[in-house]
């Protein structure tokens, strides 16, 4: 299985593609490089786009929001782009709607988000 | 009830509870369930894997496909020899961890299907089943 997922360096961005089902590890390995390379490139904001990701537990979710607190406190924006609309409707049922974590529907719109202010 | 087909697959590593969500994947749309469907269950299914295999220790997932008159039902069995819960309402309730979770997997995997029903006895292990019909 694979054991990284890439990481795109953009001007003042990172842009992450997720494509595979994401085991833990995978997930956990992910939310260390970002952290790692938002500190080392002083990237100002993330984007990542969940677009092909057929589901999203507890565990993703968990962390989806940890990457985005930990980018906080390192002053980059994070913003997840592109959840399926059967993923939104178990994600909210399952109890988790993602709070603190800024979303929008595609990479054009949240690369718009990111580059605000 | 007739059982119509029937699978166990082991779940001891962390990559087990992938092949879990892709094997209900496959199961649920050989069985045509809605996208929202199979997503609910595929979820429910990585909540409950995770869960045998972090507290639980491990065990086994069963699929089984049922019919009843006219519906099917996909039935999703998980399995372990672990220390058991004892206290399953506390358990339930959502925001309820004792490990590194969010305290969602239970009471959130019961809100994704149809039946869901848990037994457990301490020492000895616990049986969770869960249904979806359509």
């Amino acid at each position: 299985m694979q054991d990284r997922i890439p990481i795109l360096h953009m001007s003042n961005f990172l842009l992450v593609t997720i494509q595979v089902d994401m085991h833990d590890r995978l997930a956990l390995q992910l939310q260390d490089d970002l952290t790692s390379k938002i500190s080392a490139t002083g990237a100002r904001g993330v984007l990542i786009d969940i677009s092909s990701l057929e589901m999203v537990d507890s565990f993703i979710g968990r962390v989806l929001g940890n990457i985005s607190s930990m980018s906080r406190v390192l002053d980059a924006k994070t913003v997840v782009v592109g959840m399926q609309p059967a993923v939104a409707i178990t994600l909210v049922e399952l109890g988790l709607s993602l709070p603190g974590i800024l979303t929008a529907l595609n990479v054009a719109k949240g690369m718009e988000l990111l580059s605000r202010d | 009830m007739p059982t119509l087909k029937s699978e166990v697959q082991p779940v001891v590593t962390e990559n087990d509870i992938v092949y879990v969500r892709q094997n209900v994947r496959k199961w649920a749309v050989e069985m045509k369930f809605s996208l929202v469907d199979q997503t609910k269950m595929v979820t429910a299914a990585s909540e409950l894997a995770r869960n045998l295999l972090i507290y639980g220790g491990g065990g086994e997932v069963r699929l089984e496909q049922l019919q009843e008159g006219s519906r099917m039902g996909l039935r999703v069995m998980f399995v372990d020899q672990g220390p058991g819960i004892p206290d399953i309402e506390q358990a339930l309730k959502d925001g309820f961890t004792s490990g590194k979770g969010m305290g969602l997997g239970l009471g959130g995997a019961k809100r994704l299907v149809t039946d869901f029903d848990i037994k457990s006895i301490v020492g000895q292990g616990t049986s969770i089943t869960t249904t979806k019909w359509r």
